[in-house]
């Protein structure tokens, strides 16, 4: 039997850039919320509740870059000069977040300044990956096994629609992680501000939607083809589910369904763009094919892979359940 | 403005400047989390609150500095696909797997115990708290094998195929992992964490001896810094000089330059030359003072075998033999620095005055930033040695690149250089003004208990 690697590992893939999205999502989504928060102790309560996590959450972003790199080099090395501005402006966005985590606690005059920094540093991160995505989704101009795109390909009416998209995506998810996390005031405050940031999330979610097929032909048929629109059609019935228990979640009061909710929103959205995608890494032109790295590259990092994801994804599950339940003010700090 | 300097040059500053920057934090996070696990098992074992108050104590500037470390090197796994795809294209296969493995085995372990360490303490007990303590220590080492495994077969490249798109192809795992240059790289920089890690504890303990000889935490500090700087700097000196020996094997032409030697010496019997003004337009070392013989003595332990010069290649694949030179003896004058502070330690201890020699305290604060110092100095003498290629040998840097546009590079480096110098700067402040307090203001801090507001320490206000 013949095992498809490059079609195992453009799963891995993109299994990491979505726990990457997840994650680091409600970690960015309460530094975007920070200035609706009431004031500093109420910042860094919210702060706290992902201060054990957030290092992790993070390096699934370095897995679904670094492992671009180690199984379809041909595609980094396209999207990444496509991507350039875009790269530049998250990685120095994830500077600011990161370092805020440490150094709001280690100052009382710059203070403000680095929370401010963390809100910025998490805004403009988001901001650049949502541009990224549009980028991506619209389509990328490759020459040979280069970038043959213009310098500002990735700044259209499209990329600052899935920007604003994502920026109110990882809003909802911070706002439903603290209703998760915290208690009384905060998470009230939490609640009412989780109620428009999903109903705006579900109606861009919708323009996203009817835009991406009409931008490129073939996105049209993998949706509204035969048979394969038969499959495609239950990501709508499923998302508007979703929909429903992220709506009866809030409006009854429960704790855990609006962040599970949010989750499985950004999960249909997310395998929605696959449907889009596949079988391209990079559209419209490069396949998963022929972006993989040879064989004996994909079949010695699979071996890791299968051996250590399971353990990864365990010792995590571990460390958010060593930090569970609502977190207190004065906690997870040093 | 930047029309004058080409892409390559702006990309090649980019990428010197963001790794250089980035690797500040490893060299000393490497050192520290080991040092954070073994004070930790000393306090589990002994029972001694001294030990819990220093482990608390640098914990604290381990979560500033590894956050640094954290966001730094993210920036690096990005800095191959902006400015250097063809680069990335082209070892993506042998060296992305590699990579894949750090992730995997490194980071993710880091990141997942690095919340128990810094904030579970409480919640885990001990035991559980103790082992985190001490995967966070091998996630480092972990993370430093395979990096260093990457950056070896950079140097000295083995085990691979070329494919019809130039690619490099994977056919022997073990033989690119364990290349040749690797396992005395590992060694080297391994230890040179550790000793970067040592001179900082052991500056701070100093700079607290001076101003009060009794204090317990000082003194844990000071001796434990000064037992690994008498013990590990000699053996670092000949892991260096292990590492001299195997790149004058594979990659003469890097350690000539080291050397300033021009000319080759077909009889052996080179001098040492101890300073000078490497010329390369007219091929001479200006100025020179020379221990004759000494050189051969050193490089080949011999005092007739052949030892080649600048000479024995084409110009265009001679590396900046000015740069190095000076950067492997700043190296190398670092290194005989920490020595003589080592034995000096050494004496004070047999005496009994390990904490009362005023002048060997002051000497060690002087030497707090020794290690950053000579680890730079030595990752300059390699990289810069490595050139003009990218993969030694197989693939130049200018190859390395497609077409970059100047002003994106430009003004990318300028944006990186702004938010580094700003933030790393606050950082280091940050982490110098934690040192300047003594670990019993620590256990003040930890009595008051988690009733405080989140982030209002009573020290922090004291000390603002």
């Amino acid at each position: 039997m013949v095992i498809d690697y490059a079609f195992i590992w453009a799963g891995l893939i993109a299994v990491a850039v979505l726990m990457y999205v997840l994650l680091d999502g409600f970690d960015l989504g309460i530094g975007i919320l920070f200035p609706f928060l009431r004031n500093h102790d109420e910042r860094m309560l919210a702060m706290s509740s992902v201060a054990p996590v957030w290092d992790g959450n993070e390096t699934w972003l370095v897995l679904g870059g670094g492992g671009l790199f180690a199984v379809f080099p041909m595609a980094y090395a396209i999207v990444m000069p496509a991507l350039y501005p875009l790269i530049i402006a998250m990685l120095l966005g994830l500077i600011f977040r990161g370092v805020a985590f440490e150094f709001v606690h280690r100052t009382e005059r710059m203070k403000f300044f680095w929370e401010v920094a963390f809100w910025g540093g998490s805004l403009v991160a988001a901001i650049a990956q949502g541009m990224a995505l549009g980028t991506l989704v619209q389509g990328v101009t490759v020459a040979g096994r280069s970038y043959g795109g213009g310098n500002w390909d990735w700044l259209t009416p499209f990329s600052l629609l899935t920007a604003v998209a994502l920026v109110v995506g990882y809003a909802t998810l911070g706002a439903t992680w603290l209703i998760m996390k915290t208690e009384g005031a905060t998470l009230a405050r939490a609640r009412r501000m989780a109620k428009p940031l999903g109903l705006a999330l579900l109606a861009l979610i919708g323009v996203v939607s009817i835009a991406t097929p009409l931008l490129r032909p073939e996105y049209l048929n993998r949706w509204f083809g035969w048979p394969s629109g038969l499959y495609s059609a239950i990501v709508p019935v499923l998302l508007a589910g979703a929909a429903w228990m992220l709506w009866t979640g809030l409006r009854d009061g429960l704790t855990h369904r609006p962040f599970l909710a949010t989750a499985a929103i950004f999960i249909l959205s997310y395998v929605g763009l696959g449907i889009s995608f596949y079988p391209h890494i990079i559209p419209p032109s490069v396949t998963i094919w022929e972006a993989a790295a040879p064989d004996t590259s994909l079949r010695f990092l699979l071996v890791g892979a299968v051996v250590l994801v399971p353990m990864i994804l365990a010792y995590t599950a571990y460390s958010y359940w060593v930090f569970r339940g609502k977190v207190r003010p004065g906690e997870h700090y040093h | 403005m930047l029309s004058d300097i080409s892409a390559l040059d702006l990309a090649r500053l980019q990428f010197a400047f963001t790794v250089s920057a980035h690797i500040i934090f490893p060299a000393f996070t490497i050192g520290l989390a080991s040092y954070l696990a073994v004070l930790n098992a000393l306090w589990l074992w002994t029972r001694d609150q001294a030990y819990l108050a220093v482990f608390e104590q640098w914990k604290t500037i381990f979560a500033v500095v590894f956050g640094m470390g954290v966001v730094s090197g993210v920036v690096m796994s990005y800095q191959f696909g902006t400015n250097w795809p063809v680069f990335a294209d082209k070892v993506g296969p042998v060296l992305g797997p590699l990579m894949g493995y750090e992730v995997l085995t490194a980071f993710f372990l880091e990141a997942g115990f690095l919340g128990i360490m810094l904030f579970g303490r409480k919640r885990v007990g001990e035991g559980l708290h103790m082992l985190a303590t001490a995967i966070v220590a091998g996630g480092t080492l972990f993370s430093a094998f395979w990096i260093l495994s990457v950056n070896s077969w950079m140097q000295t490249p083995r085990g691979y195929s070329v494919n019809a798109h130039g690619q490099f192809v994977p056919e022997d795992w073990l033989a690119i992992i364990f290349n040749p240059s690797f396992p005395h790289r590992f060694l080297h920089m391994v230890l040179a964490a550790y000793l970067t890690t040592a001179f900082v504890v052991g500056a701070t303990g100093a700079w607290h001896l001076l101003k009060d000889r009794n204090n317990r935490g000082a003194r844990i500090m000071f001796s434990m810094a000064m037992w690994m700087a008498l013990i590990v700097t000699p053996i670092q000196i000949f892991a260096g000089d292990a590492q001299g020996l195997n790149t004058l094997q594979y990659q003469p032409a890097k350690i000539a330059a080291m050397e300033g030697h021009f000319e080759t010496y077909p009889n052996g019997r080179a001098p040492l030359i101890l300073f000078g003004l490497p010329d390369e337009a007219t091929g001479t070392t200006d100025y020179a003072v020379e221990v004759p013989l000494l050189g051969s003595l050193i490089l080949t332990h011999s005092l007739d075998t052949p030892l080649v010069g600048l000479d024995a290649f084409p110009k265009d694949a001679r590396p900046p033999a000015a740069i190095i030179f000076w950067s492997f003896r700043i190296m190398v004058g670092v290194g005989v620095l920490m020595l003589i502070v080592g034995f000096w330690s050494g004496l004070a201890r047999w005496k009994g005055k390990l904490y009362h020699w005023p002048w060997l305290l002051r000497a060690a604060v002087v030497m707090g930033p020794a290690g950053f110092l000579a680890v730079l100095c030595g990752w300059i003498t390699t990289e810069v040695g490595r050139q003009p290629f990218t993969v030694y040998g197989l693939l130049r840097t200018a190859d390395s690149v497609s077409a970059l546009r100047t002003d994106a590079v430009g003004y990318s480096l300028i944006a990186f250089v702004v938010v580094y110098f700003f933030v790393f700067g606050s950082g280091t402040f940050y982490a110098l003004r934690l040192m300047s307090r003594t670990p019993e203001d620590r256990i003040g801090i930890d009595e008051i208990g988690p009733t405080r507001t989140a982030g209002i320490t009573p020290i922090a206000q004291a000390g603002e």
